[in-house]
């Protein structure tokens, strides 16, 4: 019987890939450990190798196809004197983004329709389509351009362009004074960073990770965030620090934590942590800019994803103010990085139960926008923050402490913080899911503040 | 079956009830190490590292390869340098007594350890800059930094320069090449590479100078800022000032197996040079070959000063509950002041006379700067300076939410 050879996932977050080349040919007789194709993910390009032996039956993706979801068969292998099936089997069915609601007894609302907040740019602004990956580099050689002192440090930067491929081509524009690999010491190269921006230059310092880079937090915390106030103003440190933070899929307890509140904690520092390609481009911008040291929060699963992202010579977006992504009247939504994927599908999905939810990206945590909160408090008079870190000492407990000193009295009902779960993230793809936040405890919150 | 594994817990040569006792430090005869090239390399420093770079004999004549190489400082420039270690000899007692007093928290003397950073700055120019540990107030004495300034951040009142937000001894100067001292050993190892790589990008000359105790060597900072500076080759001096003592934590438990400081420092591919660090000319001589080298662009240097705390670690230390009281008179390196004292006296520069006037003019400057200081106010009578200085310098620009907070507070 034939075999279906799968499009492989080669990493924990590929979802999809370029099926580059075939190495072989239908009629081929194929072993085992002999490669079969190349594939390309937007990290690498790596060779595939069959698991098992037969001959190349058929073909079923021609090479140079683009976006091949993983597990899409795309050949067949058949047993000698077999004969090849006449058509390919079924494309694996695509699993529903969400499972279906459980059927609800209660009389249907009326559904409403989300009403989607202006773009942040100015009307009739032309945008294009861009993952938050190429906003971020594209921010990162615009900055450079644009000022000699500023420079990129950290692991496989340069050669590699990147861990994450956020600096591609960046070595081949800007030389390798500019774009330097340093030894596996986060310590040490943050502390490098740290001293080169004491001298003058505006570094800007990658982590693989953020759970790397604490090893480096006596530098980021002690030195970095304190030094102008130690020196009575005389040594600044313009430097940022920037990566992925957060759980990216199937990493475990030591690559998955989001860093958040830990930075937002502290006096010196500013913290940004963007969720879409356009403010990702325009914050990092405004960061290389800032004459402080600033952390700056990006996300694996984010990479990949494409925004509108306006045409604009130099789009720069200012620290400390939110951006409202949906109006409501009936609750307010509050998140910033990935949360915000939560906060919007839930919105759209209590639309279709007659809720309006307003949604609030924080964009910047330190400064934190907590104006617009209260605003949209005050007219909703409901709150539910969303967040991937831990429930203890969150970035959620410190906006319902603003919001019982400041908006008590506009409260209709508690303010639900919906976060992580208080474990280490687990590997298991089950137990991972259940440690996430997810659009359902949202929605979950969002019934419970507006009593329904 | 008999344990033949153990274990070493390395213990000092004499604890308080003992004699003292430095036979098992081999002092090599000054004059007998020569001047390598600026541009030597790690593998052919191997004698530099092992050694001893001496330029004083015990006579007081300056000697060998080194004395010639420093043959243009003449007995002014000397003078210069004793005025520079009375100075900082005169301050430390009159701040120790101070802190005695109650009008101030805290203070650290550098007793023993003037020559090396009051020879060390007197070879750097304007622009470079030192990311000194706290033991290092020498490099501000002789860098002519106001004893106001100084002053006045111990006694934290309105002559101290940062304003109330930096404890004593923690002095900041940029101007005068000094950079904020971190509380946190060893983290401004690594920055003096950061900085220094800043200064070779940016092409402005300049170089950088770390600085680091025998203690502190152990942390990852020291590794990390070797490693560094072997990789990208930037124009920094990294100093380790070996006193023997890291509070009580005797050297030998950061030691460990290396013969030298110096030696651990050659293992990253970095020439590395061990100096008497009780020798004014060994320093300035040193000094001068290692800025001389830095700012040629011949990459990185080590050097390991060597030396001996005869102080207490802090006024909060007695150091006579963990090694002999009478310890530092054995030390068999003499004392700075003494030692450079007799060879200009040796050279007719000098006289005992002139050097008791000396001693008696410099104290009575500082006891003038100090009365002067006090008058603003000291631990005992304070007179604080403006709340509002609390919300400077968090930021480069004042943020709303602290603004906000600074009217609450009514300013």
């Amino acid at each position: 019987m034939a075999i279906e050879i799968l499009m492989p996932a080669l990493s924990p977050t590929m979802e999809e890939g370029t099926l580059a080349k075939w190495l072989v040919k239908e009629g081929d007789m194929v072993q085992s450990g002999d490669v079969l194709a190349e594939i390309e993910t937007d990290k690498a390009t790596m060779e595939f190798e069959a698991v098992d032996e037969g001959i190349m039956g058929k073909l079923l993706i021609a090479e140079g196809t683009a976006d091949v979801k993983v597990n899409t068969p795309i050949a067949l292998l058949v047993e000698e004197g077999e004969a090849v099936p006449d058509s390919a089997p079924a494309a694996a069915t695509e699993t529903p983004a969400t499972a279906p609601e459980p059927g609800r007894q209660s009389a249907p609302a009326k559904p409403i329709e989300p009403v989607k907040a202006e773009a942040p740019w100015p009307a009739g602004t032309k945008t294009k389509k861009q993952t938050v990956r190429e906003a971020l580099r594209d921010a990162m050689a615009e900055e450079m351009r644009r000022d000699e002192d500023v420079f990129l440090m950290g692991e496989e930067v340069g050669e590699y362009q990147g861990a994450y491929k956020i600096s591609q081509g960046l070595l081949d524009d800007f030389g390798s004074k500019r774009v330097i690999d340093t030894p596996i010491t986060e310590h040490g190269f943050a502390g490098i960073g740290v001293g080169a921006a004491f001298g003058g230059l505006k570094p800007i310092v990658e982590f693989m990770t953020f759970n790397f880079a604490m090893q480096a937090i006596d530098q980021i915390i002690n030195s970095a965030a304190k030094t102008l106030y130690m020196s009575g103003g005389q040594m600044g440190c313009p430097i940022v620090f920037r990566g992925p933070n957060g759980a990216a899929a199937r990493v475990g307890a030591q690559h998955s934590q989001d860093y958040a509140a830990w930075y937002t904690h502290i006096p010196g520092l500013k913290v940004v942590m963007p969720y879409s390609a356009s403010d990702a481009k325009g914050l990092l911008k405004s960061a290389i800019r800032d004459p402080n040291p600033v952390i700056f929060l990006e996300n694996e699963i984010l990479y990949g994803r494409s925004f509108d992202v306006p045409r604009l010579d130099d789009y720069t977006v200012p620290f400390g103010k939110a951006r409202i992504w949906r109006e409501g009247t009936d609750v307010t939504l509050v998140s910033f990085g990935i949360g915000m994927s939560y906060a919007l599908e839930a919105a759209d999905k209590l639309a279709e139960d007659g809720i309006s939810a307003e949604v609030i990206d924080l964009r910047t945590l330190r400064p934190m926008d907590t104006d617009t909160i209260i605003a949209s408090v005050q007219k909703t008079n409901r709150c539910v923050t969303i967040e991937e870190g831990f429930p203890v000492g969150a970035i959620g407990n410190h906006i319902s402490a603003v919001l019982m000193e400041q908006a008590f009295d506009y409260l209709d009902a508690p303010v639900i913080n919906c976060t992580g779960k208080d474990v280490p993230m687990p590997y298991a793809a089950n137990l991972e899911k259940l440690a996430l936040v997810t659009t359902d405890d949202v929605i979950a919150a969002v019934k419970k503040v507006t009593y329904r | 079956m008999t344990n033949t594994v153990k274990l070493t817990f390395p213990q000092p040569p004499a604890r308080p009830e003992d004699t003292p006792d430095f036979s098992a430090i081999d002092i090599p005869p000054a004059g007998s190490l020569d001047v390598p090239p600026l541009d030597v390399e790690a593998s052919d420093s191997r004698d530099y590292a092992n050694g001893l770079i001496r330029v004083l004999n015990d006579d007081g004549q300056a000697v060998g390869p080194w004395a010639e190489y420093i043959a243009d400082l003449d007995a002014d420039a000397l003078l210069q340098g004793l005025r520079d270690m009375l100075k900082i000899r005169a301050v430390d007692k009159r701040l120790l007594n101070a802190q005695r007093q109650g009008k101030t928290s805290f203070y650290l003397q550098c007793t023993g350890e003037e020559a090396i950073g009051c020879g060390f700055q007197r070879q750097l120019a304007k622009g470079d800059m030192n990311f000194p540990t706290y033991r290092q107030q020498s490099l501000l004495i002789a860098a002519d930094y106001p004893l106001r300034d100084l002053m006045g951040q111990i006694y934290s009142n309105a002559c101290d320069p940062l304003e109330g937000r930096q404890l004593p001894i923690m002095h900041s100067s940029r101007e005068y090449g000094f950079f904020s001292i971190s509380g946190n050993l060893g983290t401004q190892y690594v920055q003096a590479v950061g900085w220094a790589m800043a200064n070779a990008l940016s092409g402005n000359g300049q170089i950088a100078a770390g600085w680091i105790g025998d203690g502190a060597t152990a942390s990852n900072d020291f590794h990390a800022a070797l490693l560094s500076a072997s990789v990208y080759g930037p124009p920094v001096v990294l100093n380790i000032v070996n006193n023997q003592w890291a509070i009580s934590t005797y050297t030998g438990v950061a030691t460990g197996g290396s013969r030298t400081y110096a030696a651990r420092a050659r293992g990253y591919g970095i020439p590395a040079l061990r100096v008497d660090g009780n020798d004014y000319l060994a320093v300035a001589a040193v000094s001068k070959w290692a800025v001389a080298r830095v700012r040629a662009g011949h990459g990185p240097v080590a050097i390991e000063w060597f030396t001996y705390r005869v102080a207490a670690h802090s006024t909060s230390d007695d150091p006579s509950a963990y090694r002999p009281k009478d310890e530092a008179r054995a030390w068999p390196l003499g004392d700075p002041v003494e030692r450079l004292k007799a060879h200009l006296i040796r050279r007719g520069a000098w006289s005992d006379a002139r050097h008791v006037q000396a001693e008696a003019e410099i104290l009575d400057e500082v006891t003038a700067v100090q009365k002067e200081v006090e008058s603003f106010g000291t631990f005992v009578n304070p007179k604080p300076t403006s709340p509002s200085t609390i919300f400077k310098g968090v930021y480069a620009e004042l943020p709303e939410h602290l603004r906000r907070q600074r009217q609450e507070m009514g300013f």
